[in-house]
C-alpha cells in the first residue's frame, strides 16, 4: 500500500514566524502541469503592517550588528539554501518546467548570497569618506542603513530576483518587508525556511504571499517603510510614487517593461548597496 | 574670601569646564569684522590710549629712559584732546624714578614683581620685592604665577603665593599675570583664571602674558579670561579686571580687543579701571592714527616712534 | 578687604562706545529690469510680463523680473537639449576650465555680488561677503576639479550624465543654491535650466553675465524666472532628466507627487527642525555660541537651523542666562551695515508667517524673550527670539519656523535627548555638544540626521556632503557622494 505523503501548508515569514493571513484568505497555486499544489497566504494590508511593525522590532539590532557578523550570517544564508537546492529547484520548476534552468537561477543565487556576504565588512570603506574641508574640523561620511525597506519583487525569476532585491537591503543592515512573486511564490516560502534555519535574527527579513493589488497601496504609504524598491509597471509606479511622496519615501524602481537580466553582475554589488544607504556627515572640531 | 581650592587640576578643570579652541577661535576672528570708523574710531583710540600700560622691562633701562617714558605716558601727545596713560610699567628698580616723575598726574606706576618674568626664586625672596616695589612708590604690582606648581596640580601652593603676595600690595591693585603661552591650552587658562581670582579683590587684574615668551596676548586667550571674569562676577560679584599684555602693536589689534571687551563684559569694563593694555609700540600706533582721523592724512610711522628699535 | 556686593548681577551692554555705522559701499550693480537667460542671451519673456523684486532691508523696488511662461521654458529646454549633445561628450578637463573660470570670474567680482545679494535677501553683508560669495565660488573650484576624474566617482563602473536636469533653488542662499545645484551638474556633463526663487532672482541673472564672460557654450546653463507657476512648467517638463529641488517640504512633497510615473530622477533637499543638544559637560561658552550660529545665521532662514534647543536640565539655567546676554549683543538692522548681525526677513509673507508661529507659542503658553532692540521702520525686520517652556507638542516645537526664533527644550538622559531629537518627521541636521569622545560617536550614529555638527554648528564645505534623511529630502549636495546624483551607473 502506498503510503499517503504529508503535504505542508504554505506559510509566511514575518517576524521570525510563520504566518497565514490575518484575513484567512488563501489563494490556489497550480502547478505548470495544472494540477492544484498549495495554498497560499493570501496577505492584504494588516499583514503588511505586521510585518513592519516586526521589521522595526529587528531592525535597529540588526544595524547594531557589527560588519563581519552580517557578513557571517549572510554566509550561512548560503550554507543553508546550499543543503535545500534541489528542492528549491523544483520549487522554482513546479510553475516554470525548466529543471535545468530552475537549477541554474539556485546556483546563481547562492553565489549571489556568498558576493554580498563579502560585501558587508568592506562597502563603508568604498561610500564613506573622510572630507577635507578648508576649516579646522574633522569631517567624515558615514552610510547608515535607511530602516525598513518595502521590496515588491518580480513575477520571475522568482528566487533569484527576490533575493537580488533582498541581499544588498539586508548586507547594509535594512530590515525588509518583501513581496514575492504573485504566481510564483512557492520559491519564496521555502525560503522563509531557510532563512529561519540560518542565523538571520527574526523579523530582518519579512516574506509575504499574495496579490499585489491589495497591497501596494499600504507598501507605498505607510510611512514607517523608508524605502521601496520594486519591479513594476507604468501604472504601479506611478501609484507607489504618488503615495510614497506623503512621507518623502525613497523609491527605487526596475521598469517591468524593459527586460532585466538578473543574471548579470551588474544586477548585484557596490551601488545595488549604496540604494539601500543614507549618508551621514559628521564635523567635528579639531583643536588642543 | 579665600575659598578652599581645588585639590587637582582635574577638579578645577571639571569646575570651570573646558574651552573648544576652534569655537573661541571662531568667535574671536568675528570681533575683527566690526568696522570700526568715524566717531567710533576715534573713541576707540582714545579708550585705548586711556588704558595703555606704557612699558619698558629691559636690562638696559636707566632712570634717563624711564623719565622719557613717563612723559610719554603724561602727555602722549600735542593734542590736548587726548588722555594720559593709565600707567607706566617697569621693573622695581626704577619704579622710585618713575614715581618722581608722574607724582601729581593720572598716570601711576606699575612695578613688575615676583622675580619677573620666571617667578623663580624662593617666595620670600618675591615677597620681599614687592615690599620693595611697594615702598619705593608702586601704585600697582604686576606678579607672574608659580607655572611650574600649576601645570604639576600643586593649586593650594599656586593659590597661597597670589594671596600672599596680595597681602604685601596693600592698597597697590595686584595684576597676575597666568603667562598663557606657559600654560598652553585654553582650558588651562580659563582654570588658572579661576584659581587666581578666587583671592583676589575687586580692582584686582588677571593678565596673559610677560610679553617675555614668544607668544602673548591674543584674542583667543583675552576672550577666554574675559569669559572667566564674567563667570566670576555672577558667582561672587566681584569685579576683577583684565590685562592682555604683549603682542599688541597696532591700533587695529588694540580696537579688536575693546570689540572684544564691549561684547563680553559690556560697558562696565570699558574703562581703565578694569581693562589695560600692557604695550610699548602700541601707543605709538594708536597716536599715529589718530593723527590720520583728524587730519584726514596718513601719518609716517617714524613721526611717532621715539627709538628706531622699538619694532 | 571684604568684597563690594552689587545687589543685582548683571552687564550692561549699552552705548558707552558704540559702533557708527558702517555702510557697505560697493556698487552692486543692479539693472532695472532684467531678461531671462536662455541659449547663452538675454531675452525678453514671450509672456511680456514682469514682477517687482523688493529689497526687505526698506521695501523699496530694486528691479523688475520676468515671468518665464510655457513657451520660455520650452526654449529654455529645448537650448539645454542641444546643448547636452556637445557639452556631455566635451572631455572633463575643458568643462573643469569652464567651471574654473566662472570661480574665478565669481571671486572676481565677490563684493559686488555680495551687496547684491544682501539687498535682494536682506541678509547681513558680512555674511553675503564672507560666506555665501565665497562659499559659491568654492562649490565651483572644488567641482571643476571632479569634471575629469569622475571614473573615480563610481570605481568599476561607468558614470554618464543625465542629461538636462531641471533645478529649482529657494531664497534664503540665492546664489550659494544656484552653485551648489549648477557646478556638480555641469561636471558630470549635464546642462541644466534652473530658477531662483521668485523674490531673489537678481544675483541668478547677473551670474548669467558671468557664464558669459566665462564663454559657457550656449544653453549650458539657462536662468528661467518666475513664481511657483514657472516652478511647475521646469518640474512638468518632458524634457528633463531630472529634477532637484531645495526648498519647503510641502512644495517637495507635491513634485515628487507630480513626477510620479514621469521616470525622471528627483533630489529633494527640504525643510528641518534640528535639535541642538547640549550636554552638561559641554564647553558651555562655545556651546551659546554655536546655538547663537545655529538659529540666528540668516536670520534663521536656513533648513539646517538648529531651532529646537535640548539643554540638559542641570544647565539650563546657566545656558538660558548666557544666552540672553549673547542676545544682548547681537544687532539687528540694516544688512547692509556692516556691523549687523541680524538682517532684513526675506519677504513680508515670511514676517507674517514668523510672527503668526510665535504668536503661536505665546498662545500655546511658551514664554518668550527677546533682547530691546530698535528696528528699522521700513523693511522686514524680526528681532532675535527665544521661548523657554516649550514642550513637545507646541507649534514652535514642531514646525519649520524658518525665522531667528529658538525654541528651548530640557532633556535630562542622552536616551531622552536622542528620543526627542528624533522625534520629527525631518531629519536633515543636528548638533551635539559634549566633552565625551565617545558620547559624541554615540550620538552621531543615533541622530536621525544627514548632517551631525558636534561641538560646532552651521558649517558647509563643497566636500561635505549636505543632506536629509526622512523628510528632509534625499540625495547629497557636495563632496563625492553629491557627484553621484547627477549621473547614471552602468
Amino acid at each position: 500500500m502506498n503510503r499517503l505523503p504529508i503535504t505542508k501548508t504554505p506559510k509566511c515569514y514575518v517576524g521570525g514566524a510563520f504566518i497565514r493571513s490575518e484575513s484567512g484568505r488563501t489563494y490556489t497555486l497550480h502547478g505548470a502541469d495544472g494540477k492544484f499544489h498549495s495554498n497560499i497566504p493570501a496577505c492584504t494590508r494588516k499583514d503588511v503592517r505586521n510585518a513592519v511593525e516586526a521589521a522595526a522590532k529587528a531592525g535597529a539590532a540588526w544595524a547594531q550588528r557589527n560588519a563581519y557578523n552580517r557578513g557571517q550570517i549572510l554566509y550561512r544564508i548560503a550554507e543553508m539554501l546550499e543543503a535545500r537546492k534541489d528542492e528549491l529547484a523544483s520549487a522554482i520548476a513546479l510553475t516554470d518546467t525548466d529543471l535545468k534552468q530552475a537549477k541554474r537561477e539556485v546556483e546563481i543565487t547562492l553565489d549571489r548570497i556568498i558576493h554580498y556576504a563579502g560585501w558587508t565588512d568592506k562597502f563603508q570603506a568604498l561610500l564613506g569618506s573622510v572630507n577635507p574641508v578648508s576649516s579646522a574640523h574633522f569631517n567624515f561620511t558615514v552610510t547608515e542603513p535607511m530602516g525598513i525597506i518595502g521590496i515588491l519583487a518580480p513575477e520571475q525569476p522568482s528566487l533569484l530576483g527576490l533575493l537580488s532585491m533582498i541581499l544588498p537591503a539586508i548586507s547594509a543592515g535594512n530590515s525588509v518587508v518583501a513581496l514575492a512573486s504573485e504566481s510564483r511564490p512557492y520559491p519564496s516560502i521555502l525560503l522563509g525556511e531557510i532563512l529561519a534555519t540560518s542565523d538571520l535574527p527574526g523579523g530582518v527579513v519579512n516574506l509575504l504571499t499574495g496579490s499585489r493589488k491589495d497591497m501596494l497601496e499600504t507598501f507605498a504609504s505607510h510611512a514607517q517603510i523608508r524605502a521601496v524598491t520594486a519591479v513594476a509597471n507604468l501604472h504601479e509606479r506611478t501609484a507607489i510614487q504618488s503615495a510614497a511622496a506623503e512621507c518623502v519615501k525613497r523609491v527605487q524602481f526596475f521598469s517591468e517593461e524593459k527586460p532585466i537580466d538578473w543574471e548579470s553582475a551588474n544586477q548585484q554589488g557596490l551601488y545595488a548597496i549604496r540604494s539601500c544607504l543614507e549618508f551621514k556627515t559628521t564635523w567635528h572640531p579639531v583643536g588642543v | 574670601m579665600i575659598r578652599k581650592s581645588p585639590a587637582t587640576l582635574r577638579q578645577l578643570i571639571q569646575e570651570v569646564g573646558t574651552v573648544d579652541a576652534i569655537g573661541i577661535e571662531e568667535r574671536v576672528s568675528k570681533y575683527g569684522t566690526r568696522s570700526i570708523k568715524k566717531q567710533a574710531k576715534r573713541a576707540g583710540l582714545k579708550l585705548a590710549i586711556s588704558m595703555v600700560d606704557l612699558t619698558t622691562l629691559e636690562g638696559k633701562d636707566t632712570p634717563g629712559k624711564v623719565a622719557s617714558l613717563c612723559q610719554k605716558a603724561i602727555r602722549p601727545h600735542d593734542d590736548p584732546e587726548l588722555p594720559t596713560t593709565a600707567a607706566v610699567c617697569v621693573y622695581p628698580s626704577m619704579v622710585k624714578y618713575a614715581a618722581a616723575c608722574v607724582r601729581g598726574t593720572s598716570v601711576k606706576v606699575a612695578s613688575v614683581a615676583t622675580a619677573f618674568p620666571s617667578g623663580q626664586l624662593p617666595l620670600k625672596l618675591r615677597l620681599a620685592e614687592v615690599r620693595s616695589a611697594v615702598d619705593a612708590g608702586a601704585d600697582e604690582i604686576d606678579m607672574v604665577i608659580n607655572r611650574g606648581a600649576f601645570l604639576t596640580g600643586e593649586l593650594a601652593m599656586v593659590q597661597d603665593e597670589i594671596a600672599a603676595v596680595r597681602d604685601c600690595c596693600g592698597p597697590c591693585a595686584l595684576k597676575v599675570i597666568l603667562e598663557t603661552s606657559e600654560l598652553e591650552t585654553y582650558d588651562l587658562i580659563r582654570a588658572a583664571s579661576r584659581l587666581a581670582m578666587q583671592v583676589l579683590r575687586e580692582g584686582d587684574f588677571i593678565k596673559t602674558s610677560t610679553g617675555k615668551t614668544s607668544s602673548n596676548a591674543t584674542l583667543g586667550n583675552n576672550q577666554v579670561m574675559l569669559e572667566a571674569i564674567r563667570d566670576h562676577y555672577f558667582e561672587t560679584g566681584i569685579s576683577i579686571g583684565m590685562k592682555p599684555a604683549g603682542g599688541i602693536r597696532t591700533a587695529k589689534q588694540a580696537l579688536q580687543f575693546l570689540v572684544a571687551v564691549k561684547e563680553t563684559l559690556g560697558d562696565a569694563w570699558l574703562t581703565p579701571a578694569r581693562y589695560r593694555f600692557g604695550a610699548s609700540a602700541l601707543l605709538n600706533d594708536l597716536l599715529r592714527q589718530w593723527v590720520k582721523e583728524t587730519t584726514g592724512v596718513y601719518q609716517a610711522s617714524y613721526t611717532f616712534s621715539e627709538s628706531s628699535s622699538a619694532y | 578687604m571684604p568684597a563690594k556686593r552689587t545687589p543685582v548681577r548683571e552687564l550692561l551692554f549699552g552705548n558707552l562706545w558704540e559702533y557708527d555705522p558702517a555702510p557697505e559701499t560697493a556698487d552692486p550693480n543692479i539693472q532695472s529690469r532684467y531678461q531671462l537667460f536662455i541659449n547663452g542671451s538675454f531675452r525678453a519673456p514671450l509672456t511680456k510680463k514682469y514682477f517687482d523684486s523688493l529689497s526687505p532691508r526698506n521695501a523699496a523696488k530694486l528691479s523688475e523680473i520676468p515671468i518665464a511662461g510655457k513657451s520660455d521654458v520650452d526654449l529654455a529646454y529645448q537650448a539645454a537639449e542641444k546643448a547636452f549633445s556637445s557639452w556631455g561628450k566635451l572631455p572633463g578637463k575643458e568643462r573643469g576650465k569652464y567651471l574654473y573660470r566662472i570661480a574665478r570670474l565669481l571671486q572676481d567680482r565677490a563684493r559686488e555680488f555680495a551687496v547684491a545679494e544682501t539687498l535682494d535677501g536682506g541678509k547681513p553683508i558680512k555674511e553675503a561677503r564672507d560666506f555665501d560669495v565665497p562659499m559659491a565660488a568654492a562649490h565651483f573650484f572644488y567641482h571643476a576639479g571632479w569634471a575629469d576624474k569622475l571614473e573615480y566617482v563610481a570605481p568599476g563602473r561607468q558614470v554618464s550624465p543625465l542629461g538636462v536636469i531641471g533645478q529649482i533653488i529657494p531664497w534664503n542662499f540665492p546664489l550659494l543654491m544656484m552653485a551648489w545645484k549648477i557646478a556638480p551638474a555641469l561636471a558630470m556633463g549635464n546642462t541644466v535650466v534652473i530658477k531662483p526663487a521668485e523674490t531673489t532672482s537678481i544675483t541668478a541673472l547677473k551670474f548669467a553675465q558671468i557664464l558669459l564672460d566665462a564663454e559657457l557654450p550656449p544653453g549650458v546653463v539657462n536662468i528661467i524666472t518666475g513664481a511657483g507657476e514657472t516652478g511647475s512648467l521646469i518640474v512638468n517638463h518632458p524634457t528633463a532628466a531630472k529634477i532637484a529641488f531645495t526648498g519647503s517640504t510641502v512644495v517637495g512633497k507635491s513634485i515628487q507627487r507630480a513626477l510620479a510615473g514621469s521616470g525622471k530622477r528627483l533630489t529633494l533637499e527640504l525643510g528641518g527642525k534640528a535639535a541642538n543638544i547640549i550636554f552638561e559637560d559641554a564647553p558651555i561658552d562655545q556651546a551659546v555660541e554655536g546655538i547663537i550660529n545655529g538659529i540666528f545665521f540668516n536670520q534663521g532662514h536656513i533648513c539646517c537651523a538648529g531651532s529646537r534647543l535640548l539643554v540638559q536640565e542641570s544647565i539650563a539655567k546657566q545656558v538660558c542666562q548666557k544666552l540672553k546676554q549673547r542676545l544682548a549683543t547681537l544687532r539687528t538692522g540694516d544688512p547692509l551695515d556692516k556691523n549687523t548681525d541680524i538682517g532684513a526677513i526675506n519677504s513680508s509673507e515670511q514676517l507674517k508667517r514668523i510672527e503668526h508661529l510665535v504668536q503661536a507659542g505665546i498662545d500655546e503658553g511658551a514664554t518668550i524673550y527677546q533682547p530691546a532692540c530698535q528696528l528699522p521702520k521700513n523693511g522686514y525686520y524680526f528681532p532675535p527670539t527665544l521661548f523657554t517652556d516649550v514642550s513637545q507638542s507646541q507649534r514652535i516645537a514642531k514646525e519649520e519656523i524658518f525665522g531667528p526664533v529658538l525654541s528651548i527644550l530640557t532633556f535630562r538622559t542622552p536616551e531622552e535627548a536622542i528620543e526627542k531629537a528624533n522625534n520629527t518627521p525631518y531629519g536633515l541636521s543636528a548638533g551635539v555638544w559634549t566633552d565625551k569622545g565617545s558620547r559624541i560617536l554615540k550620538m552621531s550614529t543615533e541622530l536621525k540626521a544627514g548632517v551631525v555638527w558636534a561641538n560646532t554648528y552651521n558649517k558647509f564645505d563643497p566636500a561635505s556632503p549636505f543632506g536629509g534623511y526622512k523628510e528632509s529630502g534625499f540625495g547629497r549636495e557636495g563632496g563625492m557622494q553629491g557627484l553621484l546624483d547627477y549621473a547614471t551607473i552602468d
